[in-house]
């Protein structure tokens, strides 16, 4: 699988962090003169990957061949030196320096000890004349537009690596004339046989510009293709896993569907998600399907009130109720477990135990504190049902593993008897064993009689525990799945047939 | 109970020793520095006197505990300061009571903390920023109140606050020692000390876990007003005037000090009112042994710098981890807290 074709190969690549295994043994190549794009959903590895390679972050474990020599890039002043240059989304030049002194900072043309400054805005000039750029170098950088910054960026990358160019969500920002100007750049510059990462979330822009596709999820590779025989479906299914979705979906006919308790009408919040109707009974979760930015985590915060819903109305058992923020839905015995564990879930230095007790002391306020002896006893009860391993109760919540937090932070809620539990992406950077006792312990709850709105991004799983699957794309609620329609074919068709609608 | 006790004073251990050092190296240049004595019913000595002088910086350190802990700081306590003794000045000489006086300076410096708790928790304004504006504005007001001089009185009652006695101890060390006890118990009794960590560590989801963050936070700093106000009641009791200019000047950087020396972190969370105190009586020990061992003043800024960069070494997570073989259990010593008061 190694040919001297290629110019990086990243072989088994390991990064662990505290509680997640962000890189499992990732093999990544790159060959000459190619873009090669390298795609998945927020958390599957992209970025860690890549600031492997770029020496931002060392790596645990694997080898990382530039040219078929090993090398060990230290910090990113290193990876330039080796010919490993990268472009961020945020251009990191700076803007009050001119475009010339950008070009050159640090290593600034020198005559007689000072900086020789026309030397400097001649070879600048030189310089971008390669990228059918006719600037007045010696103009300060800001007074450019982000696109031609962005260009300078990679001039700069380019100049001082010139084997391999990471471009990380370059087109973020830019406008379609914009991206047109990037790629005939990005085309030229593969000509010249240097190796291109290309990291974006836009699969238009992928089919447009890529040769070959790399998809990382969870911290490990799914697969390698060439973009010419990967079809957009599949492509999908790739990033958001359906595999082994078909023998997982089991026949439903136990589910028994409670009553009617939940009922929004015309809900929505401008900016966020396009009002939406939803109902939800007793004994029923509700899956929420749909691609990075499509309004999933945005449906969840609304329904817990992390933002106010600007428009509709929300029913509780046929009485009007506002969720104006998290304290009133809690009120109403909702739970949620946001997205990003780590900056809206746990309280790292905080103990797993007053983790645990949490939501339900800041219930009862501060004046009614849940007795030593009672968190004890919350905090060893659910720690002994949801398996969580930790050394004691009072460990801080922080040196658990991933899944381990997780399971905590559904303590905490469970602790609080919800009766609408929202959890969004509840199974995300956790480790297999976990995954299952999450995904075993949601389908206990239904059985209880919740009502669950499960969002994430793997299809297989939803297809799992959901009694029905509602579709997102572009911040709107797009389709509704349920009985034998949930397949993975199907959500998956649902997710891609608006995506291609879109962007034919 | 007792293991409770031994890990609430395992926490406490660096600043015990930090104290008892000092203590010593003072009474071994000046050797009366131990002697205590009764005149008239009354504790004197040094000692007593470092409890007596440290009242302003303890009261101002229980506050700025609490504000630490919630990942703020206020630097306007010192300013606060200045404008509750002049209020206190101004309405014990325009004729109110004592009690009067007393309820109105509190109110006053409540309302200080108000407007600091609204400027961060409503508004989202940097801690260090929203209380800079009442820092640099306060000894303005102070001015306003005082008419710019130094405004005295001599009622008997208002005086008896900074210099009178209560059980042998004197007053300023009777009330924060009280109020001290009395904030320990309130955060420890109830649920506020853990929701206030909570917030200092993740304000983010805490408020998603349906914690009332803005108005612990307002609370925080009202708090922090409220022991300002005391801190400059008693300081203007003591010298039976209101010095709008200097009372209380700079001693915002010592509370924080004396925060940091007690060894809660300035990046919020933990936090513990009891070692705050001790941090700020090991600040007032610096001040009064330099005093005392009759070194040229010119070094006291000096020696006091340096006394406190060894303190905060001591504490420093790295020589903490390379030192870790000589201090025993370690990791027992965070849970402690909570459970001790």
């Amino acid at each position: 699988m190694q040919t001297s074709n290629d110019i990086l190969q990243a072989v088994r690549i390991e990064k662990t962090f505290p509680g997640t295994r962000a890189l499992d043994k990732v093999d990544f190549h790159l060959r000459r003169g190619e873009v090669h794009a390298l795609l998945g959903e927020n958390g599957a590895g992209k970025s860690t990957l890549i600031k492997c390679l770029t020496g931002a972050y060392r790596r645990d474990g694997g080898t990382i061949l530039l040219d078929d020599v090993p090398v060990d890039p230290r910090d990113t002043f290193e990876a330039q030196a080796l010919g490993i240059g990268t472009v961020y989304q945020e251009v990191n030049l700076l803007p009050n320096l001119t475009v010339a002194e950008n070009l050159f900072l640090g290593r600034q043309p020198r005559r007689f000890g000072m900086v020789d400054a026309r030397a400097m805005n001649r070879r600048a000039r030189d310089l971008l004349a390669d990228y059918e750029l006719d600037l007045d170098v010696t103009r300060d950088l800001a007074s450019y537009s982000v696109a031609i910054q962005q260009v300078i960026a990679i001039a700069r990358a380019v100049d001082l690596s010139g084997k391999v160019l990471i471009l990380d969500e370059p087109t973020a920002s830019l406008d379609a004339h914009e991206v047109a100007m990037l790629f005939r750049i990005v085309r030229r510059l593969k000509a010249k046989g240097l190796g291109i990462i290309f990291v974006t979330h836009f699969l238009e822009q992928v089919y447009e510009i890529s040769d070959r596709i790399t998809v990382l999820r969870n911290g490990q590779l799914v697969g390698t293709r060439e973009t010419s025989s990967l079809d957009r479906r599949e492509l999908i299914a790739m990033m958001i896993g359906r595999e082994l979705a078909a023998e997982i979906h089991a026949p439903r006919a136990e589910v028994q569907e409670g009553p009617l308790r939940y009922r929004f009408r015309n809900y929505g919040r401008k900016g966020r998600v396009r009002p939406f109707d939803l109902d939800v009974r007793a004994g029923e979760v509700v899956g929420m399907a749909g691609l990075l930015g499509s309004g999933r985590t945005e449906t969840a915060e609304l329904l817990f009130g992390a933002h106010r819903a600007d428009s509709g109305e929300a029913e509780i058992d046929g009485r009007a109720v506002d969720l104006a923020s998290p304290r009133a839905a809690i009120r109403h015995r909702f739970g949620f477990c946001p997205e990003d564990r780590k900056t809206s879930g746990i309280i790292g230095d905080l103990s797993v135990r007053e983790n645990i007790v949490l939501a339900l002391q800041a219930r009862r306020g501060w004046t009614r504190p849940i007795s030593r002896a009672e968190q004890n006893r919350l905090a060893d009860h659910y720690i002994r049902a949801l398996d969580i391993r930790t050394a004691d109760r009072e460990k801080p919540i922080k040196l658990l593993s991933g899944g381990n937090q997780q399971k905590a932070i559904l303590a905490r809620w469970l602790a609080t008897e919800p009766e609408f539990l929202i959890l969004d992406e509840p199974t995300r950077g956790i480790d297999v064993g976990a995954h299952a006792e999450i995904v075993k312990l949601i389908e206990a709850l239904r059985e209880k009689g919740l009502s669950l709105i499960v969002v994430s991004s793997e299809i297989e799983e939803l297809v799992a525990y959901s009694t029905r699957v509602i579709v997102l794309r572009d911040r709107a609620h797009v389709a509704e799945l349920d009985g034998n329609r949930i397949t993975a074919d199907q959500i998956v068709e649902a997710i891609a047939a608006t995506d291609e609608r879109r962007t034919s | 109970m007792t293991s409770f006790f031994k890990l609430y004073f395992n926490r406490l251990l660096p600043q015990l020793i930090a104290l008892g050092l000092i203590i010593m190296a003072v009474s071994l240049v000046f050797p009366g520095f131990l002697n205590i004595e009764i005149q008239n019913g009354r504790l004197y000595g040094s000692l007593i006197d470092i409890l007596n002088r440290g009242a302003p910086v303890v009261l101002l350190a229980i506050g700025m505990t609490i504000v630490i802990a919630t990942k703020g700081i206020d630097l306007s306590v010192g300013a606060v300061m200045a404008i509750c003794g002049a209020t206190a000045a101004a309405a014990i000489t325009s004729g109110h009571s004592v009690p009067a006086t007393l309820l109105i300076t509190l109110g006053v410096g409540i309302l200080c903390g108000l407007w600091n708790g609204v400027l961060v928790a409503v508004l989202d304004i940097q801690p260090i920023i929203a209380t800079l504006v009442l820092m640099v504005a306060g000894r303005g007001i102070a001015q306003l109140i005082t008419e710019g001089a130094i405004l005295t009185f001599n009622d008997p009652g208002l005086i008896f606050i900074g210099s009178g006695s209560f059980a042998g101890l004197p007053m300023p060390v009777v009330i924060w020692l009280v109020f001290g006890m009395l904030i320990a118990v309130l955060v420890r009794r109830t649920a506020l000390g853990m929701l206030i960590e909570a917030i200092g560590v993740n304000r983010q989801a805490s408020t998603l876990s349906g914690v009332l963050t803005p108005v612990l936070l307002n609370a925080a700093y009202v708090l922090c007003g409220l022991c300002a106000a005391i801190a400059g009641i008693i300081a203007a009791a003591d010298i039976r005037g209101a010095d709008a200019n200097n009372a209380g000047l700079w001693l915002e950087l010592d509370a924080i000090l004396a925060v940091v020396v007690g060894g809660t972190s300035l990046l919020g969370g933990r936090f513990s009112i009891a070692a705050s105190v001790l941090g700020a009586i090991i600040i007032q020990a610096i001040n009064t042994g330099i005093l005392l061992s009759g070194f040229p003043p010119e070094f006291n800024l000096i020696i006091k710098a340096a006394i406190i960069v060894f303190i905060l070494v001591l504490q420093s997570p790295r020589v903490r981890t390379a030192f870790a073989f000589l201090v025993p259990a370690r990791g027992a010593r965070n849970p402690s807290e909570r459970a001790a008061k």
